[in-house]
């Protein structure tokens, strides 16, 4: 798995994780560069905490300095914030989007790109963001486009697009892949309580799974 | 944030009365909901940035509180807030959190845009 340079495109915080941190990371230790272009800041994220510890205008710099931890902590040197609000990607001008990943795909010439799989990524937010990368990628001819493996977790992505081809055991980047999620308290404290209290969490962080993305021109 | 303090808030929506204000609303019970729970109707709405003025707001109920907006041709009303704040910067924020902590309901206030 020795590529030129990984371009990870996600469009909140920490979408990269549970699902993606542990590829990153081995990556990462790999040397190969990584880049992350996060779309938001996940300004409308909903764990505020018991007490509160965040309020709707504080959240925005609280998962801004979780991401850049995460990224100290996985080798990400090259973190590029493109200001659009959450919940608001699939409204912003499809072209225009898909412009600004186009740019950066030119500049870091990545031969393997990260996303969400369009359609089967359930927040719509995610599902722009994987559809704008494939925008992007698709004004390069077929044979000059990096590869592109996506996240999917909608109910029916199994139906649809059948088994994840790559299946990837992270079990020897997981102490790096927990510091990584825990650098997003604010989104992943609770979800990681519940996990340790089922006891499944490890069994689950220890594999990450992609669709490579299949080209329909 | 802290729990509401109705006399608190009360005295902060007096403040902004009768005057141009932004509005941050919002409810909302999450972009997963459905996906966790099928059948689950997800139901979400906010508005950002708004200018209003009203002429009088009132924050009632016995907790989790209700806050309405009075306004010259309607309302603007919130159910369910539980916290407050009071920013540096004269942003009066009010918002209703379950017993998880995530928000499910904001109202705020401010005399400049919120960014
Ligand atoms: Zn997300």
């Amino acid at each position: 798995m020795n590529e030129r340079h990984v371009l990870v495109v996600f469009p909140h915080p920490d979408d990269e994780a549970f699902g993606v941190s542990g590829t990153i990371a081995e990556h990462a230790q790999n040397g190969t560069p990584v880049t992350y272009a996060c779309l938001t800041l996940g300004e409308m994220g909903r764990n505020m905490g018991v007490p509160p510890f965040a309020n709707r205008e504080t959240l925005p710099h609280i998962r801004k300095q979780e991401l850049e931890e995460a990224c100290r902590i996985l080798g990400i040197h090259d973190l590029r914030l493109l200001g659009y609000r959450d919940k608001t990607v699939e409204f912003e001008d499809e072209e225009e989007l898909a412009d600004r990943i186009a740019a950066i795909v030119a500049e870091t010439n990545p031969s393997l790109v990260i996303t969400f799989y369009p359609g089967y990524s359930v927040h719509p937010d995610h599902d722009a963001c994987g559809a704008a990368v494939i925008r992007a990628l698709k004004r390069w001819p077929k044979e000059e486009r990096p590869t592109v493996h996506c996240v999917a977790f909608a109910k029916n992505c199994e139906q649809d697009l059948g088994q994840p081809d790559v299946v990837r055991d992270v079990s020897s980047v997981i102490d790096t892949k927990l510091a990584a999620i825990r650098a997003h308290r604010s989104q992943t404290e609770g979800l990681m309580q519940a996990a340790s209290k089922r006891g499944d969490a490890l069994a689950w962080l220890k594999t990450e799974r992609f669709w490579t993305y299949r080209w329909d021109d | 944030m802290q729990p509401i303090d109705t006399a608190a808030v009360q005295e902060a929506l007096n403040r902004f009365a009768n005057r141009d204000v932004y509005i941050h609303l919002e409810t909302t019970n999450g972009a997963y909901a459905s996906h966790h729970n099928e059948g689950f109707y997800s139901v979400g709405a906010y508005i950002r940035n708004a200018c209003i003025r009203f002429t009088r707001g009132k924050i009632t109920g016995p907790g989790p509180y209700r806050v309405g907006l009075k306004l010259d041709l309607g309302w603007v009303y919130a159910e369910g807030l539980t916290h407050w704040e009071w920013t540096e910067k004269g942003q009066l924020l009010l918002a209703g959190h379950d017993d998880q902590g995530k928000l499910a309901v904001a109202l705020e206030l401010s005399d400049e845009p919120f960014v």
